[in-house]
């Protein structure tokens, strides 16, 4: 089902002149209520009648999550503080969140997006959907909530946590829908077998998102539990979940470009690249009030492709992507960047600036662990005294990233030493 | 009187026991005594030997992380219920003992090698008991 015919089957032209619209008018807005935009337009030589449509886009300067750290935590705020109804968070890159906020229109059009979305993966007002994504500061758990609601969905908030419970009621309740990270559903895939629940259950669909992951795994998921599952993309920044999503054809993924406007630059020279070849993704969020982003570099390297779906939609589709352009790593649905690792260390005394993270997948879990070497004048001839630094390292870890990692201590010079850019991480996950 | 024992941090990794010992070996440092205490990411190597400062150093310098510990080497009679009976004088006085392992040399006693906390207190209730313990020249001369 297209749940907006409008917006997603829009001609080009229609297309192109409702995007001009909102851009003009967003970076009026932005010119007009931001000081950072303000400032970084007119250092860039740019003045909001110098955009007149969308084409006019590439006049204007680029935004990065080091903005929103450098402005932490409301500065990039465009809305008054009385209109905003909502905050969310993310990791940032050096232990201090990313904060984004959502006035009631906001909340409104990401709520309409993720309803798209799941339409597009067959979620109807008929079926049963258990939310599967933690709730609270992280976008997915209240984002997925929203779109099934405002679809009509029975929503069934699990959030994370108790695999036994959420096997139990997908049983009880006839759950048709479910949406959470793709390796979590591959765990639960094992322990509804492993529950000899496998053909109890009546799931049809899954919109899976908040990591990336590969279409071996999409088929595996869909022959496990003979459903349909769905590629659900978004990120806090933009909104959360809902920015873009695979539909039953599964040759890309749909952009709701009426709210966020996509462009594929290459990462080193900035310039935009051709349709079909891979570069980062840009986007701009046109409708957004709370806290717009005006072409924000999200990292995630990708290819675009405008052609007419046979699904019928004329979105744009991007295609799965290929990997990011910078060294963020996506640990059990938790952002993860070496240097936040590297800064919590520093203040551990007993060890020296060598790690390395290896990162793995075992019975379809992220595991990370992580290998410090010790400063050869701590180290203590007691097993106890190993093990409470070990811990001790491990809290810090733990709360510098907000997920908890395997220590491992090494001896000195144990850890490869790269001439050139360090190495600090192992991934053996092949997930691009 | 005490002595110090050589103890090397090893992670655990093919061939890394095997390397400190040819460090030993290169360097003419004859081990006495040796303790692998292990765990499923590393082991603690616990050795006693002629020359430990000398091991320490040269284990520093090929890249281990060794440090020394001091330890009572307390000799033990060949006799049922010695070592027991030394226990219970260190017990009483709540002294207590982190680790222990044997110590061969060949003499008509046998020794075992003991890290306590409050070493200090340990050696003069060792010594008030009249309790023989080797000293750091003893096992220089091994």
């Amino acid at each position: 089902m297209i749940w907006n015919k409008e917006m997603e089957c829009m001609s080009n032209e229609d297309k192109k002149r409702l995007q001009s619209e909102r851009l003009v008018k967003l970076v009026k807005y932005v010119y007009d209520n931001v000081e950072f935009y303000r400032k970084r337009m007119d250092a860039h030589g740019v003045k909001p009648e110098d955009i007149k449509s969308i084409d006019d886009i590439t006049k204007l300067p680029y935004t990065t999550k080091d903005d929103l750290r450098d402005t932490y935590p409301f500065g990039l705020f465009a809305a008054d503080h009385k209109d905003i109804v909502r905050i969310h968070a993310s990791s940032g890159t050096t232990g201090k969140a990313t904060v984004v906020c959502y006035t009631q229109n906001d909340i409104d059009a990401w709520s309409e997006c993720v309803a798209r979305c799941m339409a597009m993966a067959g979620v109807t007002n008929d079926d049963i959907i258990q939310v599967a994504y933690g709730y609270g500061l992280f976008t997915g758990g209240l984002g997925a909530h929203y779109g099934a609601e405002r679809l009509g969905a029975m929503v069934v908030p699990m959030s994370t946590g108790n695999s036994k419970k959420l096997t139990t009621m997908m049983v009880d309740f006839g759950a048709t829908a479910i949406a959470c990270t793709p390796s979590y559903l591959l765990h639960l895939s094992e322990v509804l077998r492993d529950e000899g629940l496998l053909d109890k259950i009546k799931l049809k669909t899954a919109i899976c998102g908040a990591e990336p992951w590969t279409e071996k795994m999409r088929h595996e998921i869909e022959t496990r539990l003979n459903i349909s599952a769905h590629d659900i993309y978004g990120l806090s920044e933009i909104m959360g979940p809902g920015v873009a999503c695979d539909c039953k054809e599964h040759v890309g993924l749909h952009i709701c470009d009426d709210h966020f406007y996509p462009e594929i630059i290459d990462a080193k020279t900035l310039e935009p690249v051709a349709d079909g070849q891979v570069g980062e993704l840009v986007f701009t969020t046109l409708t957004k009030e709370g806290i717009p982003l005006i072409r924000y570099r999200t990292k995630d390297l990708t290819s675009i492709t405008r052609e007419k779906c046979a699904c019928g939609r004329t979105s744009p589709r991007i295609s799965r992507f290929k990997g990011r352009s910078d060294d963020m790593l996506i640990i059990r649905g938790v952002n993860v960047f070496p240097s936040q690792v590297e800064a919590a260390l520093i203040e551990v005394e007993e060890v020296t600036p060598h790690y390395m993270m290896i990162v793995d997948r075992e019975n379809n879990l992220d595991t990370l662990e992580i290998q410090v070497e010790v400063d050869t004048k701590y180290y203590t001839d007691e097993i106890r005294g190993i093990e409470r630094l070990t811990k001790k390292i491990g809290q810090v870890i733990q709360s510098a990233l907000g997920i908890s990692a395997k220590i491992k201590l090494m001896g000195p010079n144990s850890l490869k030493r790269s001439e050139g850019k360090a190495v600090h991480v192992i991934d053996n996950r092949k997930l691009y | 009187m005490t002595v110090n024992q050589v103890s090397v941090f090893i992670e655990n990794r093919q061939g890394r026991l095997g390397q400190v010992l040819s460090v030993l070996k290169e360097n003419d440092i004859n081990i006495l005594s040796i303790s692998l205490a292990d765990t499923a990411e590393y082991g603690l190597l616990r050795l006693i030997v002629n020359k430990p400062e000398e091991a320490k150093d040269v284990l520093l310098n090929a890249g281990f992380s060794s440090l020394l510990t001091e330890v009572l080497i307390i000799k033990v009679p060949h006799k049922a219920g010695s070592l027991q009976s030394i226990l219970d004088i260190i017990a009483k006085e709540s002294i207590s003992i982190e680790y222990m392992y044997g110590l061969s040399v060949e003499t008509t006693d046998a020794s075992i090698v003991m890290k306590t906390n409050e070493l200090s207190k340990a050696c003069e209730i060792l010594k008030n008991s009249h309790i023989d313990t080797m000293t750091k020249k003893e096992i220089a001369s091994l």
